[in-house]
């Protein structure tokens, strides 16, 4: 008996080969991404300069924190949030037939297959370039800011959908189909219940990374708060971009944790 | 919601077997009432206008145009900092991602009893989180100069941030019987989690990272415009001059290397999971 168990786990599958390679390239890749990390810029005073950073960070300029004009923390704030939350709703709009196109089980796979490319190609395109590109349409501001928050969106929020779409229960419309409904019954009654909290769901998760991310909106001058921001970093005001960054931080928690709070319920009904 | 139902008595029916049921008011008109409330301040505050998007915009077009068909005599010039870029996602999500470990561990419940620990860690990584990748890059190249270097110290931050949290939430769903068996026989809480909780959550943690490092490729792209090295050095400098052909050549270099990323990872994150 214990030579049989011997025996069995000798020969039990040794998938030491395999795991080598895969060492092994990821060392090489390592040691090859390695290459790239140049320390000659490193100035000594770094250490410096970061004990400046920090200090500035945490002493943030109150008077700017709690002012109430259009300067404000506050302001910008509610600028920043009235952008992700307008741009978030846009693309959540323009996602929905993207979503249904790209599809596989609504549509045949080559349209599908493009479908996707163009979401990817969307993806791609950093922020900035959109942002440059609208500035063109609307000029400098929260507008723009919006517009390319909105196509930001679509990459991530979009490929969402299209998984929620292609989880769809379809013996439900045809139990409804067997009970003789039209087509905008089926709709109303067999799609939407089953899409929206999935949608609604998502387009709440990218309200939070779209606030997050609205900060590189201020590179080209595309409204919120990264302006503001960047020119505090960029003439070491420390204490004005610290000032910035704890309405931030404190503004993403608090929306973070609501949104956590109604996706929870929209996940369990 | 208990003051809404006050405020909107629920409708009381009776089943044929002489039961009372309440249905509860539809929310429904209060959720979109806040909906649209949010939405015309918003509409206010960014200046929304229809008109002028409908109007103008064709000029979105104008600069996609001038980057059809993109200059393809650029692309030697791209290949450097192309490789840079992805060198420096790779390397800052492999730091982030292994670093994140401990921390990690120390934030999930099941594992640290101690509230206070884990409420501390868990504030620690979310403050990290929100903080935004541009400006952990500019602090970045403050310090480390400009350079990639600077570029792969965000990277990492990033990486730490958001792997952090998908892994404590994925160590407190772990069966915690093989880690509660070791500790009765006397190994430390470090050699139990090695032993019984890594292999569990192993394949999920690497599938992550690997997604995280396709996002990373992507982002990375940012990070130059604040002088944090890669491809976004280049493209900056491109739409300063105003040379869309280059501008469209650098993004279909990156189109189809993160396409090309996508199919690898996504093919290796199907074999783990």
């Amino acid at each position: 008996m214990d030579k049989r168990i011997q025996q069995a786990y000798e020969q039990r599958p040794k998938p030491w080969v395999f795991e080598l390679t895969v060492a092994l390239v990821v060392i090489a890749l390592l040691v090859w991404s390695g290459t790239a990390v140049e320390t000659a810029g490193t100035t000594q005073s770094g250490a410096k300069i970061a004990a400046n950073i920090l200090s500035g960070i945490f002493h943030p300029d109150t008077r700017l924190l709690f002012n109430l004009t259009k300067q404000g923390v506050l302001y910008l704030l509610l600028e920043t949030m009235c952008i992700a939350f307008l741009g978030t709703i846009v693309g959540a709009i323009i996602s929905i037939p993207l979503a249904f196109i790209s599809a596989s089980n609504l549509t045949p796979k080559p349209v599908a297959f493009i479908g996707r490319i163009i979401i990817m190609a969307i993806r791609t395109v950093p922020a900035f370039v959109y942002g440059l590109m609208f500035i063109r349409v609307t000029g400098p501001g929260a507008f723009a800011g919006l517009l390319t928050m909105s196509l930001c969106s679509v990459g991530m929020v979009s490929k969402m959908y299209i998984e929620a779409i292609e989880d769809l229960d379809v013996r439900v419309l045809e139990s409804l189909d067997a009970a003789g409904c039209t087509t905008w019954q089926k709709i109303r009654y067999g799609i939407l219940p089953q899409l929206m909290p999935n949608f609604a769901s998502t387009a709440i998760y990218r309200f939070d990374i779209n606030l997050r991310d609205a900060t590189v909106l201020g590179l080209v001058g595309a409204g919120g708060i990264g302006a503001p921001l960047i020119f505090a970093m960029n003439a070491y005001r420390w204490e004005e971009a610290g000032a910035i960054l704890a309405g931030l931080i404190v503004l993403v928690l608090i929306v973070e944790w609501i949104s956590t709070k109604i996706r929870v319920k929209l996940a369990r009904g | 919601m208990k003051l809404y139902d006050r405020i909107f008595p629920p409708k009381t029916l009776t089943l044929p077997n002489g039961k009372q049921v309440k249905k509860p008011c539809s929310r429904a008109p209060l959720i979109v009432v806040i909906f649209l409330a949010m939405s015309v301040i918003s509409v206010k505050v960014t200046g929304f206008d229809m008109t002028v998007l409908i109007t103008r915009i064709k000029e979105f077009f104008v600069i996609l145009g001038d980057m059809i068909p993109p200059r393809w005599d650029y692309m030697p010039q791209i290949w450097k900092p192309l490789f840079d870029t992805i060198k420096m996602s790779l390397l800052g999500s492999f730091i982030g991602s292994v670093l994140v470990v401990p921390f990690a561990m120390l934030a999930s419940t099941n594992i640290i009893h101690n509230r206070i620990v884990v409420a501390a860690m868990r504030l620690l990584l979310s403050i990290i989180r929100t903080l935004p990748t541009l400006v952990s890059a500019l602090i970045a190249t403050y310090i480390f100069g400009l350079g990639t270097l600077a570029g792969t110290t965000a990277i990492a931050v990033f990486t730490f941030a958001y792997i952090g949290k998908i892994l404590y939430e994925e160590i407190e769903t772990v069966d915690m019987g093989p880690f509660e068996a070791m500790e009765a026989m006397g190994a430390t809480k470090a050699r139990a989690f090695v032993s019984a909780i890594v292999p569990q959550v192993l394949p999920s943690y690497l599938s992550n990272c690997l997604f995280c490092f396709e996002g990373n490729v992507r982002y990375a792209s940012i990070l130059g415009y604040v002088g944090a090295g890669g491809l976004g050095l280049i493209l900056n400098e491109k739409i300063g001059w105003r040379e869309y052909a280059s501008v469209g050549m650098i993004l279909l270099a990156l189109f189809v290397t993160v396409f090309i990323i996508e199919t690898i990872s996504r093919a290796a994150r199907k074999r783990l999971v």
